[in-house]
């Protein structure tokens, strides 16, 4: 098979389409290539979705955290520990045998014990508590003058919130939050390895990536490949929310500016 | 190891229980939580220095020192450290085994790579094929803290290159003024100040360190989850005087209680430090400290 | 304290008997009858019998290690111990990269466990544990493979019915089924029989153990140690 060939067949196996077995005999350079980065897609919905969802939860999370108001403060704060203080191959054992029991309650759960669904719900309220922490953070370091000159300008409530407080605190966090994602992107790769089953040899990355080191026992091929395409995403999420950032700073004016970028790891 | 212990089957509730967790295999996991604690007590130092060193290395005035220093944080950073564990240990232990080839059989005339197997001189082996099982034990422990002082070195580094930034600039200009030489500026001004800066991003890293303890079975390093999960299958009486069925949510839940707990204790800690850390510091939180003080 | 205790003892013998003596058996330790760690913390089952008989007849000094079914086979290579005694079957991958003794057991059928013995395979959900020779079986049949990372999962995949039936090894499924679980009629002959892998580089170690189970072969001990473990048939 050249090439070519091995990228139309296994390019999209990890959805399900192209050639319904996976490579043997033989394993060329190409196929890890191909497979591997075929896993990736997995890697990728999982990172993007979990952190687009998850960011409106963790906005309310930090909210919450900073009310004076323990009805909300208190399961808020509770919901952070949980998910920040236990490692994440705990909550998708945990959360699988959960769904696994709901399924006989209804019907309505079948799909959570499918990775797609259930691994997502993990991920968004893991990533949720991670960026709520930070963004709470960052609510505390805003300027009491900005506060301040809010109140001055008669502005309140949900304006001052959505106009003054949400894009500071959004600025102060951003950096933290770059990292963040960087982490959950990299912690997607748990979902298959210990956490949820592969159904019809449909995985991620690490998932093809340990199907060829089981099959030619070699890991110093598929694991640097699967390293590979990490450093690579890395880089694209960092050109991204680089990106954000610059958008998030653009009224400052240059010098502090840059100062705010030399801060990365303040609060996360 | 109590000596109404020898004949489970005949036992119920508590003293079966008292029995059933002080089993050698139980003794094991009990063990494991101190071989995960005492990893981390020296993982934590060394990693910092790691970070400590890549990042003064990022800012050397020197090339291709400051591209290493980059160069380490941005490749390691990239990667799922669970990619990095799978692979990194063999190829570690076969760089030290190597090296140590070179210098003590330099009249070796096979090849060190036949096919897939790597073959060094008995006396390069590491440890020597002949060492009592502790000595392997307490070599892949290293070989664990070595592994997760690069992975999290990495990310200290980052933490401490934007700690060592975030240092006013006038703190140094004003000890260059008062003489010193960027030398000097480094250890007496810089150093000592960029702690309180670094320390809400290092604290995090430590409460990461923590939950990356399950991947040390990859290590070779067998760890709590691996006991709790050993212990927590079904067991049928064929094989073990406790059979029971599939534990795994009790020791998994035993496992949350720890981390929780562990997450908590580390979160009193660091804030005490950073209390301290924050004392007579040129930041808003020392300020808002002398304040009260005064 | 237990290791450091037969440490000392390895060590002491080692230091009347040479260097190159001590001989490191690498085995995973979760597999049940084959190999797995009994109440006191030790490898126990058929494989620690088996390895300890053969040693002795070998006259070498053996000393048991612990490693993860993934990467038992990088770690030989690399020289982390000097064989496998782990319920491997010889398979043509496999022996490409290392070499196999002689098989101490015949092939092991893989068999099927479910809820109800009319299931039917081709509609139904497999699970196996993933990347093991029945996962590719599975798969090259077509059916609907799931994939569990433990043989435990497995089998909980089938009580809890996420899966209709699950392919495994015989034995180690008979330790399995009980009174809401059965064992389907139907077998499947994938592996070939097992035996310990040693390094290509290392033909004259695996003479010795070679030698050792053939002797244990003709003298029928080993049969008895298939009996008493019940991990196979008898040659």
């Amino acid at each position: 098979m050249s090439c070519v060939e091995t990228i139309q067949a296994y390019a999209f196996r990890s959805l399900g389409i192209g050639e319904r077995l996976l490579p043997r005999g033989e394993y060329t350079l190409c196929e890890h290539f191909t497979l591997i980065g075929s896993g990736l897609i997995w890697n990728v919905y999982f990172g993007a979705l979990a952190l687009t969802t998850g960011f409106f939860l963790a906005v309310a999370l930090a909210v919450g955290k900073s009310s004076p108001n323990p009805l909300w403060r208190k399961p808020a704060e509770w919901f952070i520990f949980l998910f920040r203080g236990s490692p994440l191959f705990i909550q998708f054992f945990f959360a699988y045998a959960c769904f696994l029991s709901l399924k006989s309650v209804s019907s309505f759960f079948d799909p959570f014990t499918s990775a797609w669904l259930g691994a997502l719900v993990v991920l968004f309220f893991n990533t949720a508590a991670y960026s709520g922490e930070i963004f709470y953070g960052a609510l505390l370091s805003i300027p009491k003058g900005d506060i301040e000159a809010a109140d001055a300008y008669g502005m309140s409530g949900w304006t001052r919130f959505r106009r003054i407080t949400f894009p500071t605190m959004l600025r102060l966090a951003w950096p933290a939050y770059t990292n963040e994602a960087i982490f959950l992107f990299h912690a997607t790769t748990l979902v298959f390895f210990s956490g949820f089953p592969a159904w019809r040899q449909q995985g991620d990355a690490l998932y093809y990536a340990s199907y060829f080191a089981d099959k030619t026992f070699n890991p110093f091929v598929p694991y640097p490949i699967l390293a590979f395409y990490f450093i690579l995403l890395t880089l694209v999420i960092i050109a991204i929310f680089g990106a954000v950032n610059k958008h998030l700073n653009k009224h400052l004016p240059q010098e502090r500016r840059r100062k705010f970028r030399l801060r990365p790891n303040l609060i996360r | 190891m109590f000596s109404y212990c020898t004949d489970p089957s005949t036992l119920e509730g508590l003293s079966w229980l008292s029995c059933y967790l002080t089993t050698g295999k139980h003794l094991n996991l009990y063990i494991s939580v101190v071989v995960v604690l005492v990893l981390l007590a020296i993982t934590a130092p060394v990693a910092l220095l790691f970070g400590f060193g890549a990042a003064s290395a990022a800012r050397s005035k020197f090339l291709p020192l400051r591209w290493f220093g980059k160069g380490y944080t941005s490749i390691v950073r990239g990667v799922p450290d669970i990619a990095f564990f799978l692979f990194f240990v063999i190829a570690l232990d076969q760089a030290f085994e190597w090296m140590r080839h070179k210098v003590k059989c330099p009249d070796w005339d096979q090849p060190i790579r036949q096919g897939i197997d790597f073959v060094v001189c008995d006396a390069a082996k590491l440890p020597l094929s002949a060492s009592p099982q502790w000595v392997h034990e307490t070599y892949g422990f290293f070989l664990a803290v070595l592994t997760f002082s690069i992975v999290f070195g990495a990310f200290a580094a980052n933490v401490l290159y934007g700690a060592m930034r975030a240092v006013p600039r006038a703190q140094i200009e004003t000890a260059e003024a008062y003489g010193m030489t960027t030398r000097q500026a480094f250890w007496r001004i810089l150093v000592p100040q960029m702690w309180v800066y670094a320390l809400p991003g290092l604290s995090n890293l430590w409460m990461v360190l923590i939950k990356a303890t399950p991947l040390l079975f990859l290590l070779g390093v067998e760890d709590i989850v691996y006991w709790a999960r050993e212990l927590g299958g079904t067991k049928t009486e064929r094989f073990t005087e406790y059979p029971h069925p599939n534990w795994h949510v009790w020791y998994f839940a035993a496992l949350l209680v720890f981390y929780l707990c562990f997450t908590k204790v580390s979160e009193v800690v660091l804030a005490r430090i950073m209390k301290r850390l924050t004392k007579g510091q040129a930041t808003a939180g020392g300020e808002a400290q002398r304040k009260a003080a005064a | 304290m237990k290791s450091l205790i037969l440490g000392t003892a390895a060590l002491a013998l080692s230091a009347g008997m040479g260097l190159a003596e001590t001989v490191r058996l690498g085995t995973e330790g979760a597999y049940a009858p084959w190999n797995f760690v009994n109440d006191a913390g030790e490898i126990d089952g058929f494989e620690r019998e088996l390895g300890d008989e053969l040693c002795k007849r070998a006259e070498l000094t053996c000393e048991w290690v612990k490693n993860d079914w993934d990467s038992i086979i990088p770690n030989l290579v690399s020289g982390n111990y000097d064989t496998i005694i782990a319920g491997m079957s010889i398979t043509d991958e496999r022996d490409e990269v290392i070499d196999f003794t002689q098989p101490y057991t015949p092939p092991d059928p893989s068999a099927y466990v479910a809820q109800s013995a009319d299931i039917d395979l081709e509609s139904g959900v497999i699970a196996a544990q993933a990347t093991t020779i029945q996962a590719a079986f599975v798969a090259e049949q077509g059916w609907t493979l799931v994939e569990f990372a433990t043989p435990e999962e497995t089998v909980a995949a089938v009580r809890n019915g996420e899966a209709d039936a699950v392919l495994a090894d015989k034995s180690f499924l008979d330790t399995v089924v009980g009174d809401d679980l059965v064992m389907l009629e139907k077998t499947e002959a994938l592996g070939g029989g097992v035996g310990m892998g040693f390094r290509e580089s290392d033909a004259e170690l695996r003479g010795k153990f070679d030698a050792a189970i053939q002797s244990m072969k003709d003298d029928g001990s080993l049969n008895e140690l298939i009996a008493k473990w019940e991990v196979s048939s008898q040659w």
